[in-house]
Parts: C-alpha cells; structure tokens; sequence
C-alpha cells in the first residue's frame, strides 16, 4: 500500500474520536457508579457520598462545597481506590483465565459504541451527516453480537475462579443470557419491519436510519409500545441490573462471579457494567426515544450548524442520562426475582409476547402494504 | 387460641398480573422519597441527642464530696459477661479518717474496653452506685494497652454525681453519736 | 457430736413421711441425711450443742404413753397418737428417737424462722458489699429463705467494734457478730485455748479475748471457717477475693502426717486460700493455720523454676539426658523423700531397682500437738514403707549415707527434696560424688548439685498421701505447675524408660496405680487412684504397728506401739 499522508490523518483523527468516545463512556460509568450512590441514598433518605473533595477546588466558595456535597470527587477516590488496594490472587484459580476474565468484560461494552451514533454534523451546505464512529448498515446486529459476548467475561470469571459461588454465578449468568437475547431480538424485529417499509430510505438495519425515521414524526416508542417495553427488560437483563442481577446475587452467592476478585481487577468488571448500562440506554435512546432529535412530531428548534450539532448531542446525553437514572430508579424500588422466577419470565413470558408482537406487527404491516392509502 | 379465619385471595385482573401499575406505584414512591428530608446525621460534625438512660462507656463516679464511691465487691466483675472487668480489691487505711470507715477499696479497676459489651449489668448490680454507663461513647485508640481503662481513667471520665443515700456517712454518723455503748 | 458406733437405724416421721435414721442422732444431721434442711446457726456437728441462735425451730411430737400403764396411745385408726410439744422445739437440742414426729415445713416453722431472721438482722449492719463471707454467709442464704426483704426497723442499729484484731490471723467485726458462740465453743472444746467469751448484756453482747490474751493459737482459723457470718476473717484472706471467683479443689494437708482433708480455693492459677474438708475420721472440719499458709511456698524466692545442669539454666531436656549419664553403670545411691506421694515412692523405687541402687530415707519430726499437726512432719511416711522405699523406720539424720560416702562407695546421688547437710552429713563428703537433684526448693544440697531438676508441690500435682492412720488419701492438681516443668512422676518415669531400654511406663496417674495395684503382697493391691479421690481407705498397716511411730495420741489417732524414742 503507498503511503498516503491524507490517510494517515483520517486514521489519527479516527483514533482521536475513538479515544474521545472511550473517555466519554468511562467517565459516563464513572459517573453511573456515583450517580447509583446518590440516587440510592435520596430515595432511603440518605445523603450519600459528600466527604471527597479536591485540595484546592474545596476551598472556593459555595461552588466548592456544593461539589463536595455532590460528591463529584468520588468516582476519582474510588478509581484511585481500586488501584491502590493490595492485590490479592487466590491461589486456586485458573490464573489465565482469571486475569483475562475483566477484559473480556470490558472490551464489548466499549465496542458496541463504535456503530453507535449520537448526533449529526452540518457541513456547509446544510446537508447532515451522522456523528459515528463507523456508520455499519447492520449495526443493530454488530450490537447484539458483540454487546452478547460480555457474558463471556463473566462466564470465564466464574469459571476460572475455581469455587462454588463464581460457578454458579457464571452459570446463572449464561442461562439468562441466552434467555432474554431471544426475547430481545424478536422485539426489535417489528421495528425494523416498521422502520423499512419499501420504498422508504431507511436501510433494513441501520441505526442511523432508525432516527432519521423518528425525526419530526412519532417515537419508535409510541408506535412499538410492546417491543420498548420487552426490549427494557431485555435490556435489564443483559445488563444483569437488578431485578435481574443473577449473577452477582449478593444474598446468595455473596458476590456471584466477582467473589474471588479484589482490588483493580474487581474495578474493571465495575466500570464494565456501568459501561453496559451506558450504552445500553443509549442504544434504547437511539431506537426508541427518537436519539439526538427533539421530541415527537416536533422538528428540531435547534439551527443547521456546530451549535446545532452541539445541542443534538446534549439533548441525546440528556435522554440517555434519564435512562441510566431510570435504570438506577427500578433497582433501589423493585426486589430481585428468584433464579427460577427469572427463567420463567423470560421463556414463558416474554418470549411469547414478543412472538405475538411480531406477528402483530408482520399482519399490520403488511395491511398497510395493501392498502396504500394508509401508508404511515 | 385465636380463630384462624381463611381469606378468599380475590383473582388479579389482567393488569394486576402484568404487575406493571404496582410498579409504577412502586416508582412514585421512591421517586418521591428522594425529596424527602433526609434522616443521616453528619456524624463529626452533629452529635445525636442521647436519651437519658443511654448506656456509653462504664465509668466510676465519686460521691459529690470527691470520695469513692466503690469498696470493691467485685459484684460487676463478677457478673459482666465478656469478663471485662478486673479488680484487684484493697483495703482502706485506718488513717484515712474521712474514709476508714469503709473499710474497703479497689487498689485497681480495669475495664477492658475490647471486651465490653456495654450490657450495663454492672451498673445496675453495682450495690454502691458507683459504676455508671455515662453518655461517651466514642472510645478509641491505638493500641490494645490503650483500650484498657485503668482506675484513674475511670475516674476521669465518670467525674461526680450526686448520691441521694450517703450511705457510709450515714453509719459513720451512727458510729460517732449513735448507739455505741 | 454425732455417737459414735451406733448403727441402730430408728424410724422418725419427718413431715408426714416415715424415714429411717441412725438412733440417738441431732435431729439436724438427721434430717439433713433425707435431704431437709433445718437452718442452724450454731448448732455444729462437731461442737457441743448450744442452742442459742433459735434458727433450727421446729415442731416435735413423740408418740403418747399412758401415765399409768406405759402403754402407747393409739388414734381411732389404730396409728399411735402423737403428743406434739405445744411450743416449737430447737432441732439441734434433739436426739431423734423412735416414732417421733417432726413437722420442719409448717406454717409455724416458718414463722419462727422468719421472726429470728428479723431480730438477726435488726442490729445487722448490711455491709455485705465489704463483707468477705458474702457468698458463703449463712445470714445471706436464710436472709433469702425467709427475711422480708425490707426492714421495719427505724431505729438506729448498735454500733460496735469494727476492725478488730482478735489475734495474729484473726480480724473480728462484732456488727455481724450473731452470738452463735461456735467460736467460743470452738476454742473451748477443739483447741483447748480458752480465750473467747461474751461481754455485756442483751443486744450490746460483744464477742471479745478475755483481758490480756489474743486468739494466738494454731487452731484459730477454724473460728473463721465455722463462723456463719462474716464476724471473724482471716487477716490473710481478708479482702483478698470474693469467694464465688474461687474454685475448690480438694486435697490434703502436706504439714504432717495427720494428713488434714482440705479444699484449695484458687482463681485463675492463683490460690487464695485453704480451708478444712470435713472428714469424720480424719480431721473432722479441722486444720491448723499453720497448714493453712503452705501455699505461700508455690511462689517462695527460693523456689526452682527451671533445671540446672552445672548449676546452669538449662532445658529440662538437657537436665534428664545429664542425669542419664550420670546413672548408666555407675553406683547410685538414691535418698528418698517422705514428703513424695505413694506414686513418686513407689517409682523412685522401680529407678533404685533400675540402677540397683542404694536406698535412704530421712524423716522430720517435731512437736506433737495431740490434735493435727503431728510430730512426723512429713505428710508420707508411711507410704514410703508401703511402696518399699523405707525398709525401716527413718532417723532424723542420715549417717548410713555418711558412712557409704566415707567409704566411697557411691558414685551418683539422687536426691529428692532433702537437704543432705540438714541431715547431718558432711558437705565435704560430696565434693567426690554427683547429685542429681529433685525438687521444689533450693536447699544446700541443691547447690551443690551437678543436675537440678525442680518439681512440683502437692497444689501442682495429683496423687496420693498415707496419713498416721494408714488412710491413703488422694488429692488433685489445684493450680497449674510452673511453666515448662513436668510433674514428678513424669520425670522417674522418663529417667527409668531412659535407663531400661525395654520398659515403657507410662506416667498417667491411673497407669502407675495399675502397676502398683499389681503387687500380691503390698496393702495397694487391687486399688485405683480413683477409689478414694474423694474419701480416703484405710489400709491395713498392722505390718508395720511394730515400728517406733513418733505420733502421740491426737484426734482420731491411737499410737499402736509404745514410744521406743529416749
């Protein structure tokens, strides 16, 4: 290949934006982890963490102290935390294994953002273009493939821990992944079937079509009540958030697949599950609640231009924050289901009714088709 | 025996089985807990309000005319349960005339304050009122030597408190005008 | 006093059930025989009655005689009729006889009990949080039984002397003095000491010495056991330790041969006290105070806490393979003591079989006192001619072992407990020789001595002692021995294993009183150590009643020969 200094350049600005988008979502989980703490704390009427501060930062006035009282510092002590404590490895486990185990994690829920998109950019002319890493005609599948092989993370940290409660975590965790991908997929089914009638421009499986579709016209949400609704608490699961925390099971399994982890080993499959919550709320921002546009059946107010672009991005930041709360909301007010309880919600319950949403959808849809003067 | 009466469980409606209005229900709560005012104290800084009879660390008090009050019955050692007191008893000597009387005292009282358990037994087997669980409760310190409370410290931290019974004053008064023959 | 020799069981009908007790016997004994206690205060077995402290009321009838012919008065249903005494009657003041009737629960009885609780208690002073005898104060069991829990008494209590000293070992508080008198009778009776007695009249009665005298005798203790209160305290126990810390372990006196029963009070590995162990054919509930103090000696300056080899600090390990070196193939010599128990005898004997060696034994005598304390001071002669260790009756010096010494005819000594120069031999004499020495204290001889090996008081130990009456008495570990030292027996067991390749004792305690039950001829035969844990066997010493045995008549002790002594 002949060096081509134009290339080059396309290549650094594209590892700029990766590492862009990767500090994003890190500090987005970070903040999760604090946001988790606080929340929790208010609704059992608490305060929650307020003792961090920075050296200097502390002392300006009312602003420091507000960001005390916020605990905005946290994240950094517990960051800090995780990579000061001693590190322990038990001497029974599958060393490999082990030490591999919080990357395999980790790396999926970081590379699912990839094909996410979360804005548009306005050239010159007007015309937009999408904010995306790598704008793939098939990234929802891209998502469901690789955000799937998280659980081999856990699997592995089960598995290699070599004691009874990772094991059965680990287990527990692969039984309610496959369950709830079935269910998960069929429900996004109907909305691609919707999203790409023929003859519009949405191509099959794009992201970015699935929000050009939501712009200025209804939600993906209000049209596909059902499929939002099986899709969240697929979302739940995948993401082993309370109610459906099987893995981790902290009253049963003390502390499912991560007991045998400490100190920075530990942080990583922290920081790996906020980072499943992050993109897994920005995933349903994007194909439900309508990804960086304004609100239904209303155009964007904002002008065709960097600011434009700016306040897209913030409003899509700001629908996926309200999601990561909602996620945080349902843990501190739900108990968590039984094992079983788990299992039965997922094949007798959702995958049946995503099966009679689809075929719902597939007669409605093709209703439409016939009569064209309902065309949507 | 209370009758036991068997309730007819009322059938769910089709909403109620998909639980989705409870948790709605469910969500408004907490959501409108988190305005709530909250109930943490902030510890360092604010202090509880103790109650009156709130047991703290066991300390000796004096009687309001600076004495001893405890002669070293060993009652409290005796019945403190993680055996956290020791006393090694001694006597009054027969020069000491405000308190010669007494006959007895202890030459040394250690609480091990890694063992107590703050029962308050003590206090309340205590036939002298001597030993009160005052209201301190924050004891630390940075060896286990440390955490031992010697005499004097017990001493320090108990302070005065009034005695309604002067009980030895009362036989030392008998002693000086009473019944002696 | 219980009689003596009566077997004769009589029936007596105690509330409402008829039940057999030994004829003639106090009717507070005799209850208490069918588990019924009658709540006395001065009454004790061992004293004369006095009945003065009215607390054993009771309600007594004996069947009724016709004045004129003698013949029984029967009820209608033919059982005798009984002529209940109109006025409860003192328990202690009656000797049971057959068909009396006796009524310790009723309503009455009760009542009595709880107006003497109440008069006792009037000029009582209540300060049982200073009090010594709290936990083991008869005045607080009955005070629970039957006080009213408060008082009615507004006026001011007597006062009346505090702190005194009655005597060298004796403090007297005449506040909760109760005037039972058992002191007195005490003195009177046992110690033959007259020196206690009441002054004054009514409630100012004062227990007080007669003028110019003190309760100095060697018997005075037993005023502070028997006392049911805590009025006499024993100035060395005084505020020393409340008495529910102590655990008792019961034992025997070591002073001498009288070989007293009692119970070692220890807390935590730290004895505070010995009292008496009632035994009635013994010691009845007597010590001296003498014996009392032994205890002092398990922490004595002068006390062996680690062996010696050279007069070196050494490892006990160190010590027992010196000690081997200096016995295998050599002439020994082995100088026993009696103060060892039977088992350490009986095995020093197996290790002078062992090394063929010569045997001696020395006794220490003194003053007899016709009561406990003996003249044979060692509290083990006559297990020493029980296990073979003596041959004859010991001298007070040791000039056979002069005159082996002189002829050089020893290499080695072994010496247990006894100081040689004590004995009246020559220290120049073991310039030549090795000793090997065992024991608990140093002494002149341990000095000298090439291997120390310190062992353990009878407090440290368990065993076995033959008193002047040929009872083998056992008596159990009562504290724990000093760190890193192993009893007596466990060390001639392991110097005997040592030297015979082939024989492997053992030294449990149940292990060595099987080998030494297995003697045909020896009065042990057939006996295990815990037989007579608890109550000591008399064995039968007629062998030796030839031998010129020091003791002088005493409590419960006949001499069986005369006196050949001067």
């Amino acid at each position: 290949m002949e060096f081509n200094p134009e290339m080059l350049l396309q290549l650094g600005l594209k590892v700029l934006f990766a590492f862009t988008m990767v500090g994003a979502v890190m500090t987005m989980a970070g903040y999760s982890v604090l946001a988790e703490r606080k929340v929790s704390a208010w609704m059992q009427g608490r305060v929650g963490p307020n003792r961090t501060a920075l050296p200097f930062v502390e002392n300006i006035p009312f602003i420091g102290s507000f960001l005390k009282g916020l605990g905005i510092f946290q994240p950094l002590a517990d960051g800090l935390k995780f990579l000061f404590k001693e590190e322990i490895v038990p001497g029974h486990v599958n060393k490999v294994y082990y030490y591999m185990a919080p990357l395999v994690a980790l790396v999926p829920a970081l590379t699912t953002m990839t094909v996410l998109p979360f804005g548009q950019y306005y050239d010159e002319a007007g015309n937009s273009s999408p904010l995306i890493l790598a704008n793939l005609e098939v990234g929802i599948l891209f998502i469901f493939a690789v955000s799937s092989l998280g659980v081999y993370g856990i699997v592995l940290a089960g598995w290699s821990s070599n004691s009874k409660y990772p094991f059965l975590g680990g287990i527990r965790s692969s039984a309610q992944m496959i369950s709830y991908e079935l269910a998960m997929g069929l429900s996004l089914l109907p909305v691609f079937l919707w999203v790409s009638v023929p003859g519009s421009e949405a191509s099959a499986l794009s992201l970015v079509g699935i929000v050009s579709s939501q712009n200025d016209s209804a939600w993906l949400l209000l049209i596909q009540p059902v499929s939002a609704l099986i899709f969240l608490i697929a979302l739940f699961a995948e993401t082993n958030r309370l109610p459906f925390d099987m893995p981790e099971s902290e009253t049963d399994l003390v502390g499912g697949f991560h007991t045998e982890y400490g100190s920075f080993k530990f942080g990583i499959f922290f920081v790996a599950e906020y980072a499943h919550i992050v993109v897994g709320s920005a995933i349903f921002t994007t194909i439900f609640l309508g990804g960086w546009h304004f609100l239904p059946w209303i155009a964007d107010p904002w002008p065709a231009t960097w600011v434009g672009t700016l306040l897209g991005i913030g409003w899509f930041l700001a629908k996926t924050a309200f999601l990561i709360f909602f996620f945080i909301w349902i843990r501190w007010t739900i108990p968590r289901f039984r094992y079983d309880q788990v299992m039965s919600i997922g094949w007798t319950k959702l995958l049946p009714l995503a099966l009679i949403n689809l075929i719902v959808y597939v007669l409605l849809v093709t209703w439409l088709d016939q009569t064209p003067s309902a065309t949507p | 025996m209370a009758k036991t009466v068997v309730l007819e469980r009322k059938p769910l409606s089709l909403s109620e089985r998909t639980y989705l209005p409870q948790i709605v229900t469910g969500l408004k709560t907490t959501f409108s807990n988190m305005f709530k005012e909250k109930a943490t104290l902030q510890y360092p800084e604010e202090k509880p309000q103790l109650p009156q009879n709130y047991r703290g660390v066991p300390t000796l008090v004096n009687d309001p005319n600076g004495r001893e009050k405890c002669v070293s019955c060993q009652l409290c050692e005796f019945v403190c349960p993680p055996k956290a007191i020791r006393i090694t008893p001694g006597s009054v000597p027969e020069e000491d005339e405000d308190r010669e009387h007494v006959e007895k005292a202890p030459q040394e009282f250690e609480i091990n304050m890694l063992r107590c358990i703050y029962c308050g037994y003590c206090q309340e087997v205590c036939p002298e009122e001597a030993i009160f669980l005052l209201d301190e409760y924050s004891s630390s310190g940075y060896t286990r030597e440390e955490m031992i409370n010697n005499k004097a410290k017990l001493y320090e931290l108990g302070g005065t408190l009034p005695d309604k019974h002067y009980k030895w004053d009362k036989k030392k008064d008998a002693e000086v005008e009473g019944n002696a023959h | 006093m219980i009689s003596k020799g009566k077997t004769d069981q009589v029936t007596i009908n105690l509330d409402g059930n008829d039940v057999e007790v030994p004829a003639g016997m106090n009717l507070v004994d005799a209850v208490a025989l069918h588990g019924k206690e009658i709540p006395h205060y001065c009454y004790h077995p061992q004293l004369s009655v006095a009945g003065n402290c009215r607390m054993c009321l009771i309600e007594m009838g004996t069947p009724m005689r016709d004045r004129g012919t003698g013949e029984a008065i029967v009820e209608e249903d033919g059982s005798p009729k009984i002529g209940w005494v109109p006025k409860p009657v003192i328990g202690c003041g009656t000797n049971v006889s057959p068909g009396m009737h006796v009524k310790t629960e009723s309503d009455l009885v009760t009542d009595c009990r709880e107006g003497i609780m109440e008069f006792l208690l009037v000029n009582h002073p209540l300060d049982c949080p200073i009090c010594d005898q709290a936990g083991e104060c008869r005045l607080q069991e009955f005070a629970t039984d039957y006080g009213r829990g408060y008082s009615r008494y507004k006026e001011r209590k007597n006062v009346k002397p505090k702190r005194t000293r009655l005597g060298p070992r004796v403090t007297l508080d005449d506040e909760r003095c109760i005037l039972c008198s058992r002191c007195i009778r005490f003195s009177q009776e046992v110690a033959k000491d007259d020196v206690l007695g009441f002054v004054d009249r009514g409630s100012f009665s004062t227990l007080t010495c007669f003028p110019g005298k003190e309760l100095a005798n060697n018997y005075s203790l037993n005023t502070v056991d028997i006392c049911p209160v805590g009025a006499l305290t024993s100035t060395d126990f005084r505020f020393k330790m409340r008495v529910w810390f102590l655990k008792e372990t019961m034992s025997i006196c070591a002073e001498s041969s009288a070989g007293c029963n009692t119970l070692v009070s220890s807390r935590e590995g730290v004895i505070h006290r010995i009292t008496p162990r009632r035994n009635d054919a013994v010691n009845d509930s007597w010590m001296t105070d003498s014996g009392r103090a032994l205890y002092k000696r398990i922490d004595s300056d002068d006390r062996l806490k680690f062996p010696l080899v050279d007069q070196e600090k050494s490892s006990l390990e160190d010590a027992l393979a010196a000690s081997i070196s200096l016995l295998k193939d050599k002439r020994v010599g082995i100088v026993g003591s009696c103060k060892s128990t039977v088992e350490e005898q009986y095995l020093l004997n197996r290790l002078a079989k062992e090394t063929k060696a010569k045997k001696y034994l020395r006794g220490h005598f003194g003053e007899d006192d016709g009561i406990l304390l003996s003249a044979d001071r060692t509290p083990n002669l006559r297990g020493a001619l029980i296990t073979g260790l003596a041959s004859s009756y010991p001298k007070e010096n040791l000039n056979l072992l002069g005159q082996a010494l002189k002829k050089g005819q020893l290499d080695t000594l072994i010496v247990v407990g006894e100081d040689l120069m004590d004995a009246k031999v020559d220290a120049e004499l073991l310039s030549d020789i090795q000793i090997i020495y065992l024991g608990t204290h140093e002494n002149a001889t341990s000095t000298l001595a090439q291997v120390v090996i310190p062992t353990l008081t009878p407090f440290e130990k368990s065993g076995s002692f033959v008193n002047r009456s040929f009872f083998l008495q056992g008596f159990k570990q009562a504290v724990p021995g000093l760190a890193g030292l192993l009893p007596d027996i466990s060390i001639l067991v392991r110097l005997i294993n040592e030297l015979n390749g082939e024989a492997e004792l053992s030294s449990d305690l149940s292990a060595v009183w099987k080998m030494m039950a297995r003697s045909s001829t020896s009065p042990l035969k057939g006996l295990s150590f815990s037989d007579f844990k608890k109550d000591g066997i008399e064995l039968d010493g007629s062998k030796w009643d030839e031998l010129p045995f020091v003791e002088q008549k005493a409590l419960h002790y006949e001499p069986t020969a005369e006196l050949t002594t001067d």
